[in-house]
């Protein structure tokens, strides 16, 4: 079932580039590798699950306030570690190692205060309905395609949000405003542009988009764990190295294409080799083009 | 008074011999930052010596000292094959694509037969003494304090401080980058090979990306400016969650929050020749801050 498995690489690939958007924005902007973005998933995915589980609010309510707190997260990361740095002109190695520290504290608080154990969302919450349907050429006997309510959601939420973060970056003074920071901060400043401003909204919208992926994998996967956010900053990595590092429309490709060779190798090869499939080609790309599929690397000639 | 010698070995040998391996695999990447590279392989590196170790002890019963040599013989070969077309990319690109490669060697061993798959190798006969770790610890810390001071050495810091001034200085990069990629590749198999010996059993799952960060974390914390560096940050950071056991599942937090706080108050790492000097006038280090 070749379009079956399609579908499924649809959805999964959705949420991957969802979560890299968030992880090449600060690329992008801040010029920084930030290896908290899964610690902030994490959270969202928690945040969902507390208010969903225990104060029994609505999905789409919690899923806002996850955005919410994952985002008030980034950008107090970005307050009390990277701004400091920043100001200190620390070279781009020790912003990353300072985000290791910060995924690890986080990790291990949830892991203090929730426990290490998966916990699920409540029984009926995940939404379960599905449809069945045939495509035109399919024959009226073979076996109809399946797609479930929770699939479908997460398309349209996956690609509601990039194609606005797309249209703020291209077509609005804030998105000018970034633009012109990835290009040098320093010119940025010079024209007047709020580059700290600026520095503090992509925290924000970048954990924010984290958070939401966080909800959209913990509804899908049902299993949130304070370690979840690991593997999918090792997917995230791959992600933005695949489709070029600090590039939206690459984010997007990267990520339905890590979903689409993720989904294929388990349903051809076994599942045992998924991540060796998905990494051993992020290896060969690098390779062959180091700057990724769609980015561009400034080269300093001597 | 041997009692107590005794009774603390027994409670604590594996701690000690964890703080010399560490100590080794700290260095490991230290060698490779010298020539400004930042690679995430050594994790993987450290993979493949416990387990080529191993082997050799389980499969064809070979002499520790062989044992140890076919673990750091091992890695440093693939370090040259991958080494070779890696290299060639630098800074974020090249810890991504070290990264990739420690994945795909992670998934290896989980699926290879010889390795034992996702059960790892058990029943690894206890070899390692205290000294084997100590001496070489010694040995890979004489090694770097020559080479430091050697022409490849000054070659190294050429290159990390500027790599194409480097080049038209006439030093060859290529080769001082494979170089210090390779012999990385060698400390942390060795460090691997000597784990390998005294925790019974090996896991695929010690050798991934966390154990890659772990890695890179000590050094930093230690600081990557001189050897001792590496060293001190590696005891810290294998000794603190000891210390901090009551503290239960929150223990580790402590360990990311002293990162956090040493990455942005001892930006040299806590190792710093240039502040210790300092401390003879408080003015010197805030200055240096």
């Amino acid at each position: 079932m070749f379009e079956q498995q399609l579908i499924n690489a649809l959805s999964l690939g959705c949420v991957y580039a969802l979560f890299a958007l968030g992880f090449t924005l600060v690329f992008g902007v801040l010029g920084v590798i930030n290896l908290s973005h899964g610690a902030v998933f994490m959270l969202g995915s928690y945040v969902a699950l507390l208010l969903v589980g225990h104060l029994e609010w609505p999905l789409w309510l919690a899923m806002l306030a996850a955005a919410l707190t994952s985002g008030v997260a980034g950008l107090l990361i970005d307050w009390l570690v990277l701004r400091p740095l920043r100001a200190r002109e620390a070279p781009h190695l020790i912003p990353m190692i300072a985000t290791i520290g910060v995924t690890i504290l986080i990790t291990s608080l949830m892991q203090g205060f929730f426990g290490a154990e998966v916990q699920r969302f409540p029984f009926g919450i995940v939404p379960e309905d599905s449809f069945n349907f045939l495509l035109p050429w399919q024959a009226a006997d073979s076996e109809p395609l399946h797609v479930t309510l929770l699939q479908l959601m997460i398309v349209f939420i996956s690609f509601t949000l990039m194609a606005l973060l797309l249209f703020i970056m291209r077509r609005t003074q804030i998105g000018r405003a970034l633009r012109a920071i990835a290009e040098s901060p320093k010119a940025a400043y010079l024209l007047g542009i709020d580059v700290e401003g600026m520095f503090r909204l992509t925290s924000f919208v970048a954990a924010a988009l984290g958070g939401i992926a966080g909800v959209l994998i913990g509804l899908s996967f049902n299993a949130i764990s304070p370690f979840m956010g690991q593997p999918a900053l090792h997917k995230g990595i791959a992600v933005i190295i695949l489709g070029g590092m600090g590039d939206i429309r690459g984010a997007l490709i990267g990520g339905l294409f890590l979903g689409l060779v993720e989904v294929m190798s388990v349903a051809y090869l076994s599942s045992d080799y998924r991540d060796a499939v998905s990494f051993g080609l992020l290896f060969l790309i690098l390779l062959v083009r180091p700057s990724g599929l769609f980015g561009r690397v400034l080269e300093r000639k001597a | 008074m041997s009692e107590f010698l005794d009774s603390f070995w027994a409670t604590y040998s594996t701690l000690v011999l964890s703080l010399g391996v560490n100590a080794l695999l700290a260095l490991s990447i230290w060698l490779t930052l010298s020539c400004g590279l930042l690679s995430l392989a050594n994790a993987a590196f450290m993979g493949i010596g416990a387990y080529a170790a191993a082997l050799l002890t389980l499969q064809v019963d070979a002499p520790f000292a062989v044992a140890l040599a076919g673990g750091a013989a091992l890695p440093a070969l693939v370090a040259l094959l991958i080494g070779i077309p890696t290299l060639r990319l630098s800074g974020v690109y090249l810890a991504m694509a070290t990264l990739g490669f420690g994945e795909v060697v992670r998934v290896a061993i989980l699926n290879m037969e010889i390795t034992g798959g996702p059960l790892g190798l058990n029943d690894i006969p206890l070899k390692t003494e205290w000294w084997h770790v100590g001496l070489a610890l010694l040995l890979v810390l004489y090694v770097l304090a020559r080479l430091r001071r050697s022409k490849i050495g000054r070659a190294f810091e050429a290159i990390k401080e500027d790599e194409i001034a480097a080049r038209l200085m006439g030093i060859d990069v290529t080769a001082s980058k494979l170089l210090a990629f390779t012999l990385g590749g060698a400390i942390a198999g060795l460090a691997g090979a000597l784990n390998a010996h005294f925790t019974f059993f090996l896991s695929p799952r010690e050798y991934g990306f966390e154990n890659a960060v772990d890695i890179l974390t000590m050094a930093v914390l230690g600081g990557t400016s001189n050897l001792a560096g590496p060293v001190v940050g590696a005891m810290i950071l294998t000794l603190l969650p000891e210390l901090l056991r009551s503290l239960k599942d929150f223990r580790l937090a402590t360990n990311g929050l002293i990162l956090v706080l040493v990455v942005l108050f001892m930006p040299k790492g806590i190792v710093d020749p240039l502040r210790w000097r300092g401390w003879q006038g408080w003015r010197v280090w805030c200055r240096n801050k």
